[in-house]
């Protein structure tokens, strides 16, 4: 879609790598062509304009080396790559020198095809119309779910608002479910590196040795097993935004190391010598008190004064005036589209319910419970009673029963759920929270039927 | 409503994996999911040298079935497309046949501790994206729409499971088309 103004003409005797190519651009939006020898290659290029032209350096009849001759003198503007087999390497150094701009060799790596093409674009100074597309898309995904009609949010979106343009590093705090990863993308998709990648990392889900591979990537053959290099999120935020998420639990060993590159934006694959050049926007968050950790030695003071330079404070959800039916209401049209539900709103005894509520699980929660209760409620409205997460709710609604066993009350909860959902496994396994192969097995295990 | 008929070859996930992929693709294309049973003989599209599958060669071994709707291959081997090294997955473009390959998306391939839930996030992923293709999404500029471009399984990781709201219209319209 946003290539879709660019043309890239395809020049290879042999049919299965024009195909190839061909499709694969044309995934990738663009206008392409192909020609089979340096002849149909020329009266293409008298026939329309081309941004881009891959040549296969051989080629019965003209090869690519004399086509790219040709191709400088009747279209200069038109951004020449060569093709080479491998142990031809030597020819496609000598075509850089009258003119290609870069080449790539068969069998191509994909992530190769696609960096060196992103540069060939740019080297056409095409970059600025095309970032002029892109940043209507990035004001388009710019997330919604940082809706709000509080002064608490009001005053972080107005931070958001003049920080982002700024290349300064923040560090974001607040509760978990409060949405610290929304404030991060928001951050991102305003400021100018929005045509590059977010790149985010929860740094508390990863065990040291793993968080290391994660930032660092690492070289095919680094430790056993690894049969395939892979990149870092350090090397994938290049040009956008790193954030790191729950920074607070971060090992001291790997402290060190992230310090280095966050000073001299430089590292090295696991297993690799290569230095390579990094460019990014550093966003931190946490739910923890850095202060603290850095009293108690589990941070290291120079990591905590780098990355706190700028910090943004999020409210839980029970201090947002008026959010919780404003995001309520948000969230049920949501979900209400995405189920093809004629769910439309809420009753006022399930308004009352949610207020009454405190949010430990802060926008999260809410978004949860909204999203089940979709899936129960009867249209038009959602009720109290469909609210089943929502401690002390739910349970008046249904008829009190005898005191059994723990295996009758799962039996009769499962019944109940089923009835609900009219026996729509899948939903009633996402309000159950087990997957449709547990549910399958106890209502097997119960002698469950639909009545 | 459409089919989409799920086809294993060569897969040795663990079993369940093609009935929760069936399930977790059926809202996006409004499309009732399938498996196809029995083995699919695909020693043809084999190429032996490289040790990977062909993926044009299984493109056109899929549409030979005589099943109707959407055919999704999915397999633990590696693919090839002709000149490239390897490919994740691959669809004909506004067609309604694509595959899929779990064989990179497995952490152990990078020497990493096994991490199912991820495998089968990045299947999933792939899985949507690839028909996407067959409804006739060309790549996304939105980095978070699982249509946006990405080679290598890390950069899956990136994006998001769902289309842009772009993208989903323009699936949406393709049905009402089709
Ligand atoms: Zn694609
Ligand atoms: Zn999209």
């Amino acid at each position: 879609m946003s290539n879709d103004r660019y043309g890239i003409l395809i020049v290879d005797d042999e049919f299965s790598v024009r195909d190839s190519l061909f499709h694969w651009f044309r995934k990738d939006g663009f206008r392409v062509g192909a020609a089979e020898n340096a002849a149909a290659a020329l009266q293409e290029l008298q026939k329309e304009p081309w941004d881009v032209a891959l040549l296969d350096i051989k080629m019965p009849g003209m090869d690519g080396m004399e086509l790219l001759r040709r191709v400088r003198q009747v279209s200069p503007d038109t951004v020449v790559l060569m093709l080479t087999a491998h142990g031809t390497v030597e020819t496609a150094v000598e075509a850089l020198k009258i003119g290609a701009y870069d080449y790539l060799t068969k069998p191509i790596d994909p992530d190769e095809l696609v960096r060196v093409v992103t540069k060939a674009l740019q080297h056409r100074r095409l970059a600025d119309e095309n970032a002029q597309l892109r940043t209507k898309i990035a004001v388009l995904s710019e997330s919604d779910e940082l809706v709000s009609g509080s002064p608490q949010m009001k005053r972080v979106m107005d931070m958001i608002d003049s920080l982002a343009p700024t290349d300064v590093t923040v560090l974001i705090r607040g509760e978990s479910g409060t949405g610290k990863e929304l404030v991060a993308r928001a951050i991102h998709a305003r400021s100018n590196r929005r045509f590059f990648p977010h790149v985010a990392i929860n740094c508390g889900a990863l065990p040291e040795s793993l968080l290391e591979s994660e930032l660092f990537g690492h070289e095919r053959g680094a430790f056993t097993g690894a049969q395939h290099r892979r990149r870092g999120k350090l090397e994938q935020a290049d040009g956008g935004t790193l954030f790191l998420d729950e920074v607070g639990s971060i090992s001291l060993r790997t402290q060190v190391e992230l310090l280095r590159v966050l000073e001299t934006k430089e590292f090295a694959r696991i297993g690799g010598q290569k230095a390579i050049r990094v460019d990014f926007r550093v966003v931190c968050a946490t739910n923890q008190s850095l202060e603290e950790l850095v009293a108690k030695k589990e941070m290291r003071e120079d990591l905590y004064f780098r990355i706190n330079v700028f910090r943004i404070d999020l409210p839980p959800l029970r201090e947002r005036d008026g959010d919780v039916p404003l995001l309520a209401r948000h969230f049920l049209k949501h979900f209400a589209t995405k189920t093809d539900k004629e769910v439309t709103d809420l009753a006022p005894d399930a308004l009352a319910a949610l207020s009454r509520h405190s949010w430990p699980g802060n926008v999260r929660e809410l978004k949860n419970v909204i999203e089940r209760a979709v899936i129960l409620a009867e249209p038009p409205v959602v009720r109290a009673k469909d609210l089943v997460a929502v401690a002390g709710v739910a349970a008046p609604a249904e008829a009190p029963e005898a005191l059994g066993s723990l295996a009758d009350s799962e039996k009769a909860h499962i019944a109940r759920v089923l009835e609900r959902c009219g026996w729509n496994i899948s939903q009633a396994a996402r309000v159950l929270e087990v997957d449709r192969v547990t549910l399958y097995n106890k209502i097997k295990k119960y002698g469950l039927r639909e009545q | 409503m459409t089919a989409l008929w799920l086809v294993p070859f060569e897969l040795h996930d663990p079993p369940g994996l093609l009935p929760w992929l069936g399930h977790r693709l059926e809202p996006t294309f409004r499309v009732q999911a399938r498996v196809l049973e029995g083995p699919l003989d695909v020693a043809a599209c084999l190429d032996k040298r490289r040790g990977q599958y062909d993926t044009r060669a299984l493109l056109t071994r899929l549409l030979e079935l005589p099943e109707q709707g959407l055919i999704l291959g999915v397999t633990s081997a590696d693919l090839f497309l002709s000149i490239f090294t390897f490919v994740i997955g691959e669809a004909c473009l506004g067609g309604r046949a694509a595959v899929v390959s779990t064989y990179r998306l497995h952490e152990e391939r990078y020497g990493l501790p096994p991490d199912p839930d991820r495998m089968r996030d990045r299947l999933v992923k792939e899985a949507v994206h690839e028909l996407g293709h067959c409804h006739g999404l060309v790549h996304c500029g939105d980095s978070r729409c699982v249509m946006h471009a990405s080679s290598a399984a890390e950069d899956v990781d990136l994006k998001g499971y769902e289309l842009c709201s772009t993208c989903h219209r323009s699936v949406a319209n393709a049905r009402g088309r089709g």
